[in-house]
């Protein structure tokens, strides 16, 4: 065999290929996946928020308008209102995921899918009208 | 027989922090992040506010709500760094990085919650 | 209704190249052709040297999958003309080393396969006289969508994870796990734990839930991943609160 870039004799080389850092931009799915994952830096934001908002109000009703007063600053409110779609975004994706994971069974017969997910939706209704409820409640 | 590794057991909380900051997160950012600075509803007053973080079973639940959504940050960015930017050389520093951060924003929302009682 | 298409067949001859490149052909497609036919057309009327693997021609021996604009196909179940006018890329599977034309290796996932103990095991093998192993319905229902794989690693190939990091156990292997750990027979849920649990077992996934999206054969090893991942967490709590068993 003559010199030759990929063979040396009954010995092929394989070609591999490595997966480019921008794989993600290739399908929609994949974009939609890391979005998801992205999600997180939202919950991890929102926890700041509330440590936040816990220690306004810890000091007083001063410090707790100056939260408040913070709070409806143009960029804190833009950061909050992505934060907003992205949690929605990450509930609704994560009720989605959880009837897969589980297999719960009564009986011998596996519960269907379907009513796990909306046992989750409903836990979800009935969570935001009791939070709502005691914030703004008397 | 399973050999003694911690990512069970850091998929468990990130699971459990993932469905706990779904059912409750929404709510708290609208209420707070959105219709509050906007004036769409009045906030609540300090005086209400204050009982509510000083209630046993409220700040129980906001705890939980911290440390759990915490650690699933911690455990979906430490995984996102790994996956999406292939930064496996520093794999060790990134989760020592995440978990840690965890770990001192639970000790924060410990502290506070505990302050408030 | 265009009677012809034009195909584009990705090549790599490592005698000749060190690199991939692309053979455009002509090639008629009548609306009950799969792509497989139209390889086939090629290599019988036009280009002999064209190398690709297929046998059962009807997406149950799982030796066809090929890339197809982008996304993991049979390609003796994709039909031709659903891409006119075309042109319609073929690629050998993505995420495996490619030996030649649209050949790859699959060893990989044979060994991982293997690694997973396929097959009914049992502490005890009852001998013949003492009757079958009884699997009611409900039991069968337990597994079944899981035995439903025919080993075409079309879910490594949509696999992210699996692209990033090869040592990654992959898809159908957990989910063939599976199959074996839910079927009412078999007692060797804990030999399987134990390569699984690893850092390159089940917990390298991350649910991108692509496998799920291609596999031909609706197995969902997504799904399967999950329930594996609840199920070896509880396993570890059990075995770090309880260890002398519970």
């Amino acid at each position: 065999m003559a010199e030759s870039p990929a063979y040396t004799d009954y010995h092929p080389r394989w070609l591999r290929r490595r997966l480019s850092t921008y794989w993600w931009l290739e399908k929609p799915s994949y974009l939609a996946f890391v979005l998801r994952e992205g999600s997180c830096l939202f919950v991890g934001w929102f926890v700041v928020y509330l440590l936040l908002l816990m220690r306004g109000v810890l000091q007083g009703d001063a410090a707790y308008q100056e939260f408040l007063a913070w709070s409806a600053r143009p960029s804190v409110l833009v950061l909050n209102i992505i934060s907003f779609l992205f949690l929605v975004y990450h509930a609704i994706t994560f009720f989605d995921a959880a009837p897969r994971a589980l297999s719960i069974h009564v009986g011998k017969t596996r519960v269907p899918e379907w009513i796990v997910g909306a046992s989750h939706y409903a836990a979800w209704v009935v969570a935001s009208a009791l939070v709502c409820w005691l914030v703004l409640g008397s | 027989m399973i050999r003694r590794q911690p990512e069970p057991f850091l998929w468990m909380l990130f699971s459990a922090g993932g469905v706990v900051s779904a059912m409750l997160m929404p709510a708290l950012v609208f209420l707070f992040g959105v219709a509050f600075p906007l004036r769409w509803l009045p906030p609540p007053d300090h005086e209400h506010m204050r009982g509510l973080l000083g209630n046993p079973l409220v700040a129980l639940v906001l705890l939980g709500l911290c440390v759990l959504s915490l650690f699933h940050w911690a455990h979906r960015f430490r995984h996102t760094l790994y996956d999406g930017l292939q930064i496996k050389h520093l794999e060790e520093v990134i989760a020592t990085i995440c978990y840690g951060g965890a770990v001192i924003g639970s000790a924060a929302a410990a502290y506070l919650l505990w302050q408030a009682q | 209704m265009r009677d012809h298409i034009k195909v584009q067949v990705a090549r790599y001859l490592p005698e000749k190249q060190s690199e991939q490149t692309f053979d455009e052909h002509e090639v008629p497609c009548p609306k009950d052709w799969v792509i497989l036919d139209g390889l086939n057309y090629i290599k019988d009327r036009i280009d002999g040297t064209l190398a690709y693997r297929w046998s059962c021609r009807m997406g149950i021996c799982g030796s066809c999958g090929m890339t197809v604009n982008g996304e993991p196909k049979l390609t003796c179940a994709t039909f031709l003309a659903d891409y006119g006018p075309g042109p319609v890329r073929i690629e050998p599977l993505r995420n495996f080393p490619i030996i030649r034309d649209l050949i790859v290796d699959i060893g990989d996932f044979m060994r991982k396969l293997v690694s997973v103990k396929p097959y009914i095991v049992r502490k005890y093998e009852k001998p013949l006289r003492e009757g079958e192993y009884i699997q009611t319905p409900q039991e069968l229902d337990e597994y079944k969508q899981f035995s439903m794989c025919i080993n075409c690693m079309l879910c490594y190939s949509a696999c992210p994870v699996y692209g990033l990091d090869p040592k990654f156990i992959g898809p159908a292997a957990i989910a063939l796990a599976q199959r074996y750990n839910l079927d009412n027979r078999d007692e060797g849920a804990a030999q399987r734990m134990e390569v699984l649990s690893e850092h390159a077992g089940m917990w390298g996934c991350t649910f991108v839930g692509e496998c799920t999206k291609v596999c031909p054969k609706h197995v969902d090893p997504a799904g399967a991943i999950q329930r594996y991942k609840l199920t070896g967490a509880i396993e570890s709590m059990k075995a770090f609160f309880m260890p002398r068993g519970a």
